[in-house]
């Protein structure tokens, strides 16, 4: 049977073009590692094994080309349709959309097999995916660590073997966070590049889709299926330009920006120094690094704790016991008790504290002082941005400030955790494009660089991110699951 | 900024939220601890800056208003936890005390 830890989608194409293995025959030998590995990283929280089998039957029966029958995994905050969908969430337990979410759709049309749904920090609000209802997932790096998140079950199903292929979700770093610390690809799209239909809304202004990948090369492949306009989300827009695969060895003449001032304090000395190689290593590709100002971007988090939470609260209003998902044996006496109840069981402590942050922030009295100094500092942010990206083509900084930390160790501190988005958010603020790439190892774990770009620039994050990650080398194949 | 029990009973009602007491009391020590890391943003002279709700000008979207076909009950329902008579079944919602 194949090996599939490594595995790209590019090579599962050439070998299923080839018909050295049949679409029946790669699926298997997906599901057979999830099976034996799972139970490890609990990566998955359901794997459509005789779905993606039929599937793969039917492809198989039918004839197939590009990338049809390359399995995906799919972030549990993605509907499906008529299969549960629960957002990491004991209120939508047993919840069944009516509809495929509209990134789902076009995965499926592009023939992409969705292999399973997979874990995450509930209704996305974590960097860890021990926010989960159903348990927490473990870093194939070192099963005692997170894995970041909140799309911490995408990262790791693609890191550990378990498909080539997977998307997430990305509020204030929830695809680009655990990457990093997967030792993986995750891009953070252009807001509006990529339908959020059916996507459980978190932060409606922040929130995009995204691809994760063992390469750049692949995680363009997968946003070329999944991005463009859907009429369902009017906030998406046709692209202004085709996807293009990169194939650039080259950096000559890009201008890299570097906000080294946001890298004083907070980021970890191996983080550090792997970041620096990576950009001695752009240098030596005829990169032109320089040093940029983003005056602003300090208070990206900040502002993005009270902003994020704000919509959240009113977003996750509809989850009430009526319609769908979670109903108490007794629900009380009256509807308003049944809400409060059911809400009460329903949400884990994280979505209670951000529900009541961002109902304060919003409450009759506060909303000047913290909601609408939140959007104004906003305003700032991306100014900083716009500027920048007249003096540099991209913007680079470490993914996240350490490498995967150990379960357990920032669950009783609330900011400690929201401090792994300080060097993420700021983007998301400003509605544009980053891509995480693995720049090396720190203490045996994974590190991630970051490369941010003015909006719709995805194409000129895939040609620099393609030719800094053949020039690193980096190896993408967790020791831990070598051996297993 | 400091966060007082009466203050978390108040938002958790607004959202509606049933909290037990350490829950209450819990909140309010995380809130203010969270909320005291904006005390940041208070060195912004933000005078004439104007906010933004969307990172992304739009112009309004509008599409045809064209009749189309709802989701059919059933399958709606199929999704509820309660139901009867083809309806969501709920407590009374009158005389809702608040």
């Amino acid at each position: 049977m194949i090996d599939t830890l490594g595995l790209t989608a590019e090579r599962c194409v050439e070998l299923l073009d080839a018909r050295e293995v049949s679409c029946r025959e790669l699926t298997e030998a997906y599901l057979e590692r999830i099976e034996r590995l799972d139970g490890v990283v609990h990566a998955f929280l359901r794997v459509r094994s005789a779905e993606a089998l039929a599937e793969a039957d039917r492809l198989d029966a039918e004839g197939r080309t590009g990338l049809q029958g390359v399995p995906i995994a799919l972030k549990d905050i993605l509907c499906t349709r008529g299969e549960e969908t629960t957002a990491g969430s004991r209120i939508l337990q047993g919840h069944r959309p009516l509809y495929d979410a509209g990134c789902v759709t076009r995965a499926k049309a592009a023939g992409l097999v969705p292999i399973g749904k997979t874990n995450m920090d509930e209704f996305a609000m974590g960097s860890s995916t021990e926010h989960s209802a159903f348990g927490v997932t473990h870093n194939p790096w070192d099963p005692s660590r997170v894995p970041g998140g909140s799309s911490g079950g995408s990262a790791a199903a693609v890191a550990a073997g378990f498909a080539p292929l997977s998307l997430g979700t990305d509020t204030g770093g929830s695809i680009r966070q655990p990457a990093a610390l997967c030792g993986i690809v995750g891009l953070k799209p252009t807001y509006g590049a990529v339908s959020r239909h059916g996507l459980i809304a978190f932060g409606s202004s922040l929130d995009q889709v995204g691809p994760f990948a063992l390469t750049v090369r692949d995680a363009a492949l997968a946003y070329q299926a999944i991005a463009g306009h859907d009429p369902c989300d009017s906030t998406s827009v046709p692209l202004s330009q085709p996807v293009r695969i990169p194939d650039g060895e080259r950096l000559d003449g890009v201008r890299i920006g570097v906000p080294y001032h946001l890298l004083e304090q907070g980021i970890e000395p191996g983080v550090r120094a792997s970041f620096d190689a990576a950009l001695e290593r752009a240098a030596s590709l005829g990169a032109e690094i320089l040093p940029v100002e983003l005056p602003h971007a300090r208070f990206g988090l900040p502002a993005y704790y009270l902003i994020a939470p704000a919509e959240a609260s009113a977003n996750l209003a509809r989850f009430d016991g009526v319609r769908y998902g979670l109903r108490l044996e007794e629900p009380g006496d009256t509807i308003v008790e049944m809400y409060g109840r059911t809400r009460a069981e329903g949400f884990g402590t994280e979505v209670k504290r951000r529900i009541m942050l961002g109902t304060y922030a919003l409450s009759s009295g506060y909303y000047d002082a913290y909601y609408g100094t939140a959007l104004r500092t906003r305003t700032l942010i991306r100014r900083d941005f716009d500027e920048a990206f007249d003096k540099v083509d991209l913007i680079s900084t470490p993914t996240s400030p350490t490498v995967a930390f150990p379960i357990g160790d920032r669950l009783d501190d609330p900011w400690a955790m929201y401090a792994c988005d300080v060097l993420t958010v700021p983007l998301n603020l400003s509605g544009l494009p980053g891509i995480s790439i693995p720049s090396g190892l720190s203490e045996g774990l994974p590190v991630g660089l970051q490369l941010m770009g003015p909006a719709f620039a995805e194409n000129r994050l895939f040609e620099a991110g393609h030719a800094l990650e053949r020039a690193i080398a980096f190896e993408p194949v967790p020791p831990e699951l070598v051996a297993q | 900024m400091a966060i007082s029990d009466e203050d978390v009973l108040h938002v958790a009602r607004l959202a509606r939220l049933t909290l037990s007491d350490d829950e209450v009391k819990r909140t309010a020590e995380q809130l203010s601890a969270i909320l005291g890391h904006d005390g940041a943003l208070r060195e912004l002279d933000l005078t004439g800056v104007p906010p933004t709700a969307h990172a992304l000008q739009m112009e309004n979207v509008t599409r045809p208003d064209e009749p189309r076909p709802s989701w059919p009950r059933d399958e709606v329902l199929a999704d509820a936890p309660a139901v009867q008579d083809g309806m969501f079944r709920v407590p009374p919602t009158g005389g809702a005390q608040e």
